[in-house]
C-alpha cells in the first residue's frame, strides 16, 4: 500500500509517494495528484473504465507520461478518476485500468485545477522502499 | 543595516547581480530586479537557483533576469526572462504550461456611483455569463474547423463569429494574433482539449474583476488609455487552458528528446530545450503560436460575456456605456523580438515566464494608438488591495529586454494558505471593506487571500525605480468574480 503526502512549494504543490513496489508507487501518485484536485470527503463512482497503455524513455519519464495521461482523460474526456489499477510496468512499459464517473456541470467536487506534471524535481527511486516525488502546476 | 545575501552583489538600488560563479555551469551572470525586502523573500526559497539554472542555457545574452515579483517556479523561476540568440535554444519550460496567460483591462464611462448600489447584482449577472470553474465547459461548441481558426487567427477568429468589435484587436498586443502559427503542429489532444473550454475562466488565480480607478500617476498617460479618477474598469485573468498545457506538455516531451540526442547537461530537467535553428524548435514556435492564438480568442470571449452582462445589468448597449479594451497583454511567451546587443539590432528568441512586455513610445509592435505614448502594461495584484497600469519605459530596452513585472507574486504556498486563512472569514473582511467576492468555494479563496501575495504596490514601484515601467494608474478592486 502506498503513501503520499504534499510537499510545499510557493507558487505550486507537490506530492511524496513511498510504496513497496513500482506498481503500488505509481497507484499512490495517481492518488496523491487526486487528492489535490478533488475535496477529499467526495464520493466517486467507477462506472467508466479506461485502459492505459504508455511507455517512456526512462522511469522517471514514465511516470510523467502516467499522471499527465491521467490528467488527459478528466481534462478531455470529462472523467473524474477514483481507482487507479496498475497492472504491470515492465521494461519501463506501463499497463493500467483506471476508473471513475463522468463530471457533472457545476462540479463541486473538484478543488484545485491541476495543469500537469512536471519534469521539476521529478525523482523516482528505490531507497529501500520505492520513493517518487512529483511537483504540479496548479 | 545593509542585507547580504551571499554571493549577490547589489549593482544599484534596485539591481542585484549574481556572478557567473554563483553555480557552477553558469554561462552568464543572473540579474534581479528587487529592493531588500524582495530580494530576501527570493532567496528562501529556490528562485534565485532557478535564475542561476536558466543562465546555463546555450546560447543565453546577456544575463538571466527575474523580475521583482520572482518566485520559485518548475523550471525557470515565476518573474524570470532569458533571451537567446541565434545558437541559443528555446524552452518550453520558460514559458510554462499556461501559454500566453495574461491579463486584459476593459474602460467604461460609469462612475463608481453608478455600479456600487447594483454591485451585488451586477455581479451574479457575471457569475450566469461567464463559465468558469472546474470542470465547466465553455458556451461556444468548438469543432476542429473553428479551432484552426482559432488556432491561426487569435482574437480575430472569435471577433467574426460576433464576439467582439474589430476595433479590439487595435488594443491587443500582436493586434490580436500571433503570426507563425501552423495548426498541423500540435497534437490532436491539443484539439481535443481545447474544444469545449473556449471562452472558459478557468481556475486557481484566474478571475474578472471589477474595478475603480483609485489614483493616477500619470494623467496624460493614463488620458490616452482612456482611463480617469473614479471610473470603473473591468481585469480579465486567464490564459490558454488546456489546449496550451497539452502544448507544453507534448513539446516538453518532445525537447526531453532532443536533449538527450545531443547530450545536453542541463541542471533541471523541466529546461528541456531544442537549438533554435532545429526542426523541433520550429515545431514548437508554430505550436505556441497556436496555443498563444487560443489565449486571445478566449480573453476576447470572456470580455464579450462582460460585455453582454454590463448591457444586461445596465440595460444599455456596451459601446454607449464606453466599454473599449484598454489593452491585452500575456505574461507567459516566448516570441522573437529584435534589440540592440552589443550595439547591434539582433533577433532573439524572448522568454517571459510571469514577466511582461514594456515596450516604450515608438517601439514598433505599439498599435497607432500608443505608438507615442508606450505600451500599456496591465499589472493584477490581489484580490483585497489593487491592480496597476503601467506604461513601457525606454530603459527597459536596455535593461531587461524590453520586460517588466506580471504581478503581486506569491510569497505563501496555497497549502499554508489554506490552513492558516479561513475563506468564509476573508470574503466577510473583504466585504466589510466595500469587496463583494464570488467563489466556487469559499475554501480555495484562502488561497487567492491578499496575505498569499507580495506587496503588489512594492513590486511595481521596484519596477518604476529601475526604469523598467512606470505608473500609470492604480486600480481599487470592487467585485471579484474568481474561476
Amino acid at each position: 500500500m502506498a503513501r503520499f503526502k504534499t510537499v510545499e512549494h510557493t507558487a505550486d504543490i507537490g506530492i511524496e509517494v513511498e510504496a513497496d513496489n513500482l506498481e503500488e508507487l505509481f497507484e499512490g501518485a495517481a492518488l496523491g495528484m487526486l487528492s489535490i484536485i478533488v475535496d477529499p470527503s467526495s464520493d466517486i463512482g467507477r462506472g467508466i473504465e479506461v485502459e492505459v497503455s504508455l511507455e517512456a524513455g526512462d522511469i522517471e519519464g514514465l511516470l510523467f507520461e502516467w499522471l499527465n495521461e491521467l490528467l488527459f482523460i478528466m481534462d478531455a474526456r470529462g472523467v473524474l478518476l477514483s481507482v487507479f489499477q496498475v497492472d504491470g510496468i515492465n521494461d519501463l512499459h506501463l499497463e493500467a485500468t483506471v476508473r471513475g464517473e463522468r463530471i457533472r456541470q457545476g462540479e463541486d467536487r473538484l478543488m484545485t485545477e491541476v495543469k500537469a506534471a512536471t519534469f521539476h524535481q521529478l525523482v523516482v527511486e528505490k531507497r529501500g522502499t520505492w520513493f517518487a516525488r512529483v511537483i504540479f502546476d496548479v | 543595516m545593509r542585507l547580504m545575501i551571499e554571493g549577490l552583489k547589489r549593482i544599484s538600488e534596485y539591481k542585484w547581480e549574481m556572478p557567473v560563479g554563483f553555480k557552477e555551469g553558469m554561462r552568464v551572470p543572473g540579474t534581479v530586479f528587487a529592493d531588500e525586502e524582495l530580494i530576501e523573500a527570493a532567496s528562501r526559497d529556490r528562485a534565485l537557483e532557478q535564475v542561476a539554472n536558466v543562465a546555463m542555457l546555450p546560447g543565453i545574452v546577456s544575463a538571466s533576469m527575474a523580475m521583482p515579483d520572482i518566485h520559485w517556479g518548475y523550471g525557470f523561476p515565476i518573474g524570470g526572462v532569458a533571451a537567446f540568440g541565434r545558437d541559443g535554444v528555446v524552452s518550453p519550460g520558460g514559458v510554462g504550461f499556461d501559454i500566453s496567460c495574461g491579463v486584459r483591462l476593459v474602460r467604461s464611462d460609469l462612475r463608481e456611483e453608478d455600479v456600487r448600489p447594483g454591485l451585488r447584482d451586477l455581479l451574479a449577472v457575471m457569475a450566469a455569463d461567464i463559465p468558469r470553474g472546474l470542470g465547466m465547459g465553455g458556451k461556444i461548441d468548438a469543432p476542429q474547423r473553428l479551432l484552426r481558426k482559432v488556432f491561426t487567427g487569435g482574437a480575430r477568429a472569435v471577433i467574426e463569429l460576433g464576439y467582439g468589435r474589430e476595433g479590439d484587436l487595435e488594443h491587443t498586443e500582436k493586434r490580436g494574433v500571433y503570426e507563425g502559427a501552423d495548426p498541423d503542429r500540435v497534437s490532436k489532444r491539443v484539439y481535443e482539449r481545447g474544444g469545449n473550454q473556449l471562452g472558459t475562466l478557468g481556475s486557481g488565480n484566474h478571475f474578472v474583476e471589477v474595478q475603480v480607478v483609485e489614483e493616477l500617476f500619470l494623467p496624460d498617460v493614463a488620458g490616452a488609455f482612456g482611463l480617469e479618477e473614479g471610473q470603473v474598469t473591468v481585469m480579465i485573468h486567464s490564459g490558454s487552458r488546456g489546449a496550451g498545457h497539452q502544448v507544453c506538455t507534448d513539446y516538453l516531451k518532445v525537447m526531453d528528446r532532443v536533449v538527450n540526442r545531443l547530450g545536453m547537461e542541463l541542471p533541471d530537467r523541466q529546461l528541456a530545450c531544442a537549438p533554435l535553428d532545429s526542426p523541433e524548435a520550429a515545431d514548437y514556435m508554430a505550436a505556441l503560436a497556436c496555443a498563444a492564438n487560443y489565449a486571445l480568442a478566449n480573453r476576447q470571449a470572456l470580455m464579450h460575456w462582460v460585455r453582454r452582462s454590463f448591457e444586461r445589468h445596465f440595460s444599455s448597449p456596451e459601446e454607449t456605456l464606453g466599454m473599449d479594451l484598454v489593452y491585452d497583454v500575456s505574461h507567459n511567451t516566448a516570441r522573437m523580438e529584435t534589440h540592440l546587443v552589443d550595439g547591434e539590432p539582433t533577433s532573439l528568441c524572448v522568454h517571459r515566464k510571469g514577466a511582461t512586455a514594456s515596450f516604450p513610445p515608438g517601439h514598433p509592435e505599439l498599435p497607432p494608438a500608443y505608438s507615442k505614448i508606450g505600451q500599456p502594461v496591465i499589472i493584477p495584484g490581489d484580490m483585497g488591495t489593487a491592480s496597476y497600469v503601467l506604461v513601457g519605459a525606454e530603459t527597459a530596452m536596455r535593461e531587461s529586454f524590453g520586460s517588466t513585472c506580471h504581478g503581486a507574486g506569491r510569497t505563501m504556498s496555497r497549502s499554508k494558505a489554506r490552513k492558516s486563512i479561513r475563506g468564509r472569514e476573508l470574503r466577510e473582511r473583504l466585504e466589510a471593506e466595500g469587496i463583494l467576492v464570488m467563489a466556487g468555494k469559499d475554501s480555495l479563496l484562502a488561497e487567492e487571500a491578499p496575505e498569499a501575495y507580495k506587496d503588489v504596490s512594492r513590486v511595481v514601484n521596484v519596477c518604476e525605480g529601475a526604469g523598467l515601467s512606470r505608473k500609470v494608474a492604480r486600480l481599487r478592486p470592487m467585485a471579484v468574480l474568481k474561476g
